[in-house]
């Protein structure tokens, strides 16, 4: 997938891959973070 | 009096650890989820009764027999297999070697007995019952039977319930027994903090820690003999001008005849209690105190969280328990499991919220100090979450989720081949058996059971790591966590 130029709505999970860690990667990629959360399931 | 040494340090050890278990289906209704649920769909509240356990139920589920040390957490993989809720354990008893699991009708007197200011009426009929179920409690005395007073009618509660926002209180489902009203004075008719939801969440919390450290000074040591109590529960006792103000501690501490004791109280979200842990080990190895008592109570808000995943499943809602922990730290006596100090790990500010950013400060760089490699700490405990309850809501097999992380660190630096990273789960970890009741479930449970095998010369060592949301409060993006290593005490070896 190009993620370039593309906002994002990112919903990350606390005991797998969290928001600001897949923001990084969104970012690195060129993609612009609109909403950036950590959901916690427990 | 302080007994403070500057130069002198001791091994902090794990002197005794108890669990507590309260069976209140009854209450599940006002867990967070489900009042908000039944509050916009009202036709959901006779599901939720058709799928609440009895307490025999309750006593016979596998985890909750494992959470009071009647059985261990290798027996849900061997013995009990899933799904536990349809196999129960045979001739199970609410008694463990860690503590009790106690039904709510006897819940809702220890929770008379822990309020001072008439929050809560009990109708005269079921609170004579009660009495008469608590005399014969081993924990409970005559100044407890005195506190539960006489009750009122039950016309009296629905008046209330009728003519004031209070909270109503049902066993059996839907039995009208009780009410928590409002407090009166002081400007309590108009504080957003002192509402029935709020107060019945601090009883709640307050009993349940009272019966956890009641059992632990009962296998343990004297009240008298505790210095200083360290609470880590979710509750945030207070009123409009100091919301979680807190000290819980102090109050639990009160109902347990620990007279020499002050305390407060730890807030880190689920990894609070192994950071009161390491507080109350660093307390006693620097002498300022020599007996330290981390205590929690449960948590009234995530009963029934899940629900929806159960109802979906038919099964029973299984969130229908509050726990309770308490553990007592205390100077080396040569054989209970120390407290290793030079082995904390620590989620710092600038660790980021990778998960592998975590393992790597709570696991890799602590055993990494201590010359050890991953596949040296017999045991992991992690997020201990029961499976059974996440799963049928979509949030997966926590536990299993972390120890498969562990796992792959051992695997990146080649202490372990990819393909043996099940078998590392299965022997370096464990199944999650713990109540979902946040800072419970973390790490926490096991204690009872690593220092149990210990103690028996059947294990070296556990490595306890907790993991905490700070993100939900909405005031930082941060993670946290903490962790450190119990260790067979080899004195005299």
């Amino acid at each position: 997938m190009q993620l370039k130029g593309k906002r994002v709505i990112i919903i990350g999970e606390r005991d797998g891959v969290q928001g600001p860690a897949i923001e990084a990667c969104v970012r690195s990629a060129g993609a612009e973070p609109v909403i950036t959360q950590t959901q916690c399931f427990v | 009096m302080v007994n403070y040494s500057a130069n002198q340090n001791v091994k902090p050890v794990l002197k005794g650890v108890s669990y507590f278990l309260a069976h209140v289906p009854s209450m599940i209704r006002h867990g967070s989820k489900p009042s908000r649920e039944i509050g916009k769909n009202p036709s959901l509240l006779p599901p939720i009764l058709d799928h609440l356990w009895t307490f025999d139920q309750a006593v016979a589920y596998p985890p909750n027999q494992v959470f009071i040390g009647n059985l261990d957490p290798d027996d849900l993989l061997y013995n009990n297999p899933p799904p536990w809720y349809q196999n129960p354990v045979p001739n199970s008893s609410r008694w463990g070697p860690f503590g009790e699991i106690m039904p709510e009708e006897e819940f809702y007197g220890m929770m008379k007995i822990s309020d001072e200011f008439e929050l809560l009426l009990l109708e005269e009929s079921f609170l004579l019952g009660v009495a008469s179920r608590l005399q014969d409690h081993p924990l409970i005395n005559p100044e407890d039977i005195r506190k539960l007073g006489k009750g009122v009618s039950l016309e009296q509660i629905e008046g209330k319930l009728r003519e004031e926002p209070a909270m109503p209180i049902y066993c059996q489902g839907d039995r009208l027994v009780g009410c928590c009203q409002r407090p009166r004075g002081g400007g309590a008719e108009e504080d957003a903090n002192l509402v029935p939801h709020i107060l019945l969440e601090n009883l709640t919390t307050r009993a349940s820690g009272v019966m956890a450290l009641r059992h632990l000074i009962a296998k343990t040591g004297g009240a008298h003999e505790i210095d200083y109590l360290l609470g880590c529960g979710e509750e945030a006792v207070g009123d409009r001008y100091n919301r979680g103000g807190g000290n819980m501690a102090k109050a639990i501490g009160e109902l347990c005849g620990c007279t020499k004791a002050t305390g407060s109280d730890v807030k880190a979200f689920c990894c609070a209690p192994v950071h009161a842990i390491v507080l109350a080990a660093s307390l006693v190895a620097s002498k300022v105190f020599n007996n330290v008592v981390v205590v929690a109570g449960g948590s009234f808000a995530k009963l029934g969280m899940k629900f929806q995943g159960h109802l979906r499943h038919d099964m029973p809602i299984l969130e229908d328990v509050l726990a309770g922990i308490a553990v007592w730290v205390s100077q080396d006596d040569g054989k209970s499991p120390v407290i290793r100090l030079d082995s904390i790990g620590k989620h710092e500010i600038s660790s980021g919220s990778a998960q592998q950013a975590i393992i790597d400060k709570l696991v890799v760089q602590p055993l990494d100090h201590l010359g050890l490699k991953l596949t040296q700490v017999d045991k992991y405990a992690t997020e201990m979450h029961n499976p059974e309850v996440t799963e049928p809501q979509g949030s997966g097999n926590v536990p299993r989720m972390n120890y498969r992380t562990i796992g792959s660190f051992a695997v990146m630096r080649n202490e372990l081949r990819r393909e043996d990273l099940d078998h590392f789960v299965e022997v370096h970890g464990m199944p999650g058996f713990s109540p979902t009741q946040g800072h419970i479930a973390s790490a926490v449970p096991v204690l009872g059971h690593s220092m149990r095998k210990m103690m028996r010369g059947e294990m070296e060592n556990t490595m306890f790591l907790a993991k905490g949301s700070l993100f939900l409060g909405r005031v930082t993006q941060l993670s946290d966590g903490i962790s450190f290593l119990l260790e067979r005490n080899k004195r005299g070896e």
